[in-house]
């Protein structure tokens, strides 16, 4: 599906030394919390989101993440690559700081999402699977983020979900992320 | 977004619609002011009175209500196909996967009302017999989810959700389940497999999730507006919710209405309201611009001409009869600025990437589709590329696992049969009926000077 290129900043190494976990105890405690949600011996059903908890951590989903991930679920590592590769919101490669994910659907195209993505490809520089050379933005275009009445709409992180994406919104966006905020 | 407008409502009356500003602003979503509206008083009761699990589904049958994911299944019947005396584990499972272009309105109820999802789930629970449930949230809202696993502690303190909830000896433990991006496991054993920690791949039907569902268990499955309409529909009564709307389709549903209009949002409405009516709660056309089309169901449903929309009301049985789907409730509204060929380009695009590649018709013909619409869109379509479009969407159509197939093929199949000669334009012309001009200015989106 989608691949990342070119600019991705530097991050420090994750710590692949002891036991090849290569997380915080934080995300490892947060990982036991998803477990729990699932009868015994059903903890692959946490993989979702402990993927997800090693991608907010890392900021991408290097292989020795997922392996990880795999281990302390006791599934093989191709279950958890599987997932990885099959839901498009983790990245297999790195992002920028910031992932800027464009929805140009129909609704959301009815209502500027392509034009907003135009506005924002010119206004970074870059198009889409692309990084800004300071590794600050990356571009993506979505699929449907279920806003349309929002519509333009754009997720930040996967987490933010910004609408009424007008080139002065998208304009104190990007000012806003620029400061860091 | 936010729930902008309603006629008689019932999932969202009392509640304030939630502004464009932060999620922190909402109010009135907590569990002291879900009770204060009357809320967890129908699971309250049902408890109390330890009324027979049959009772339930009875009420639910007589008020006729539908499954809000799409289908349009009865739920009262859905429910009582569940093997309730059979011992050992049955899940309840909500689907809040919402992820069809058009659809939003899930996220506003859980967003707004979590605590009429949960209670909903909860007498689903006793009414399946089942112990465990599991809500599945769409990716993209995060913040939703947190919204909803917040609401669940507030249930779970106050003892609605837990073992021997209120002393009845009846136990019913909820999860949220945060999906990653895949809009096919909107299909209901698609989420199962991903709750299960697997790609989400549709299985084989029958077996049914109701014999065999989640981790091989019997399961119910409904949408987060069906559950959500149990606590108020059992409050008040079948017949009085079946009287809300009109026989056969009962109750009131939300609309999510985007597109051309003025103002974009989620709308209650009773069942059988007129289409013309939603579209003037909805501010009517942006810039008072003519009606060309609508989608009346999300983007899976056939579009419909206006004059065939413009006569329909808003229930299942009109706008089937009308030629199409009345699905999640998603209504696309699309006025004279549209170009067809491009709508159809980005409904087709979405296919194609959301294709889980499991059913080789679905996975190639998807592509096909967007490839050929695409080609046709830049002008360098060829005289027979209609009829390969046809083609191919009657060959993807019933030859999948699943409905996502079909769901593609639909589009293509009513957009050329509706609007047959812009495509031909198109082809012929190598160029839009509409020019880029218009359309962008139909989008609204105005153009700053370059940044």
């Amino acid at each position: 599906m989608t691949q990342t290129t070119n600019n991705a900043p530097e991050r420090p190494e994750p710590d692949f030394s002891g036991d090849g976990f290569c997380l915080s105890e934080a995300t490892r405690q947060k990982f036991g919390r998803e477990v729990a949600k699932y009868p015994a011996g059903r903890q692959r059903s946490a993989v979702m989101a402990c993927l997800a908890l090693a991608q907010e951590e890392i900021g991408w989903l290097p292989p020795e993440a997922i392996e990880a991930v795999a281990d302390y679920l006791g599934i093989a590592p191709i279950a958890a690559l599987e997932v990885a590769t099959f839901y498009n919101m983790y990245d297999l490669k790195p992002v920028g700081r910031y992932k800027l994910t464009v929805c140009a659907n129909l609704p959301c195209a009815l209502s500027g999402g392509v034009h907003a993505a135009e506005y924002l490809k010119e206004k970074l520089g870059v198009g889409f699977n692309e990084t800004t050379p300071d590794g600050k933005f990356t571009l993506m275009e979505g699929e449907c983020m279920g806003a349309c009445g929002d519509a333009p709409v754009l997720l930040v992180n996967n987490r933010r979900m910004c609408g009424r994406m007008t080139p002065e919104a998208i304009d104190q966006l990007l000012a806003s992320l620029e400061d860091g905020a | 977004m936010a729930i902008l407008g309603a006629i008689r409502p019932v999932l969202t009356a009392g509640l304030q619609g939630g502004g464009l500003g932060g999620y922190a602003e909402d109010a009135g979503w907590r569990l002291e002011d879900y009770a204060g509206r009357g809320g967890y008083a129908a699971l309250r009761k049902i408890l109390a009175d330890k009324t027979p699990p049959e009772a339930v589904i009875a009420e639910i049958k007589a008020s006729v209500l539908r499954g809000r994911g799409g289908a349009g299944f009865p739920t009262g019947l859905k429910w009582s196909f569940m093997p309730r005396s059979l011992p050992g584990d049955k899940y309840v499972v909500c689907n809040t996967d919402e992820g069809e272009p058009g659809t939003f309105k899930d996220r506003d109820l859980i967003r707004l009302n979590p605590h009429a999802v949960i209670e909903g789930m909860a007498i689903g629970a006793y009414a399946i017999g089942a112990n465990q449930g599991y809500n599945y949230i769409h990716g993209e809202i995060w913040e939703l989810y947190q919204r909803f696993e917040e609401a669940l502690a507030e249930a779970r303190a106050a003892g609605f959700i837990g073992q021997n909830i209120l002393g009845s000896g009846f136990s019913f433990e909820l999860f949220a389940h945060h999906g990653y991006g895949a809009y096919i496991c909107g299909e209901e054993t698609a989420l199962l497999e991903s709750i299960e920690g697997k790609k989400g791949q549709p299985r084989f039907k029958p077996p049914f999730p109701a014999s065999f569902g989640l981790f091989g268990k019997p399961t119910t499955i409904n949408n987060t507006e069906t559950f959500a309409s149990i606590p108020f529909l059992l409050g008040m009564g079948g017949e009085k919710f079946l009287e809300l709307g009109k026989a056969n389709n009962g109750g009131t549903k939300l609309f999510s209405v985007s597109g051309h209009v003025n103002r974009p949002g989620n709308y209650e409405i009773p069942l059988g309201a007129p289409f013309a009516q939603l579209l003037e709660l909805a501010g009517g056309m942006r810039g008072g611009r003519k009606l060309k089309a609508v989608i009346p169901g999300g983007s899976s449903s056939p579009v419909l001409p206006a004059a065939v929309i413009l006569d329909a009301t808003m229930d299942y049985d009109s706008i089937s009869k009308a030629g199409s789907m009345l699905g999640s409730g998603a209504v696309i509204v699309m006025d004279e600025t549209t170009c067809m060929v491009r709508a159809l380009e980005r409904l087709a695009r979405f296919y194609r990437e959301e294709s889980c590649g499991q059913c080789a018709p679905c996975r190639e013909g998807t592509g096909w589709l967007h490839d050929v619409i695409r080609r046709i869109e830049n002008g360098k379509g060829r005289p027979d590329d209609l009829e390969t479009l046809t083609h191919v969407a009657g060959n993807i159509s019933g030859r999948t696992v699943c409905a996502l197939g079909d769901a593609a093929a639909m589009p293509v199949q009513s957009f050329v049969k509706h609007f047959k000669d812009e495509f031909l334009y198109h082809i012929e012309q190598k160029t839009c009926l509409v020019p880029k001009e218009v359309q962008w200015a139909g989008s609204g989106f105005h153009r700053m000077d370059a940044p």
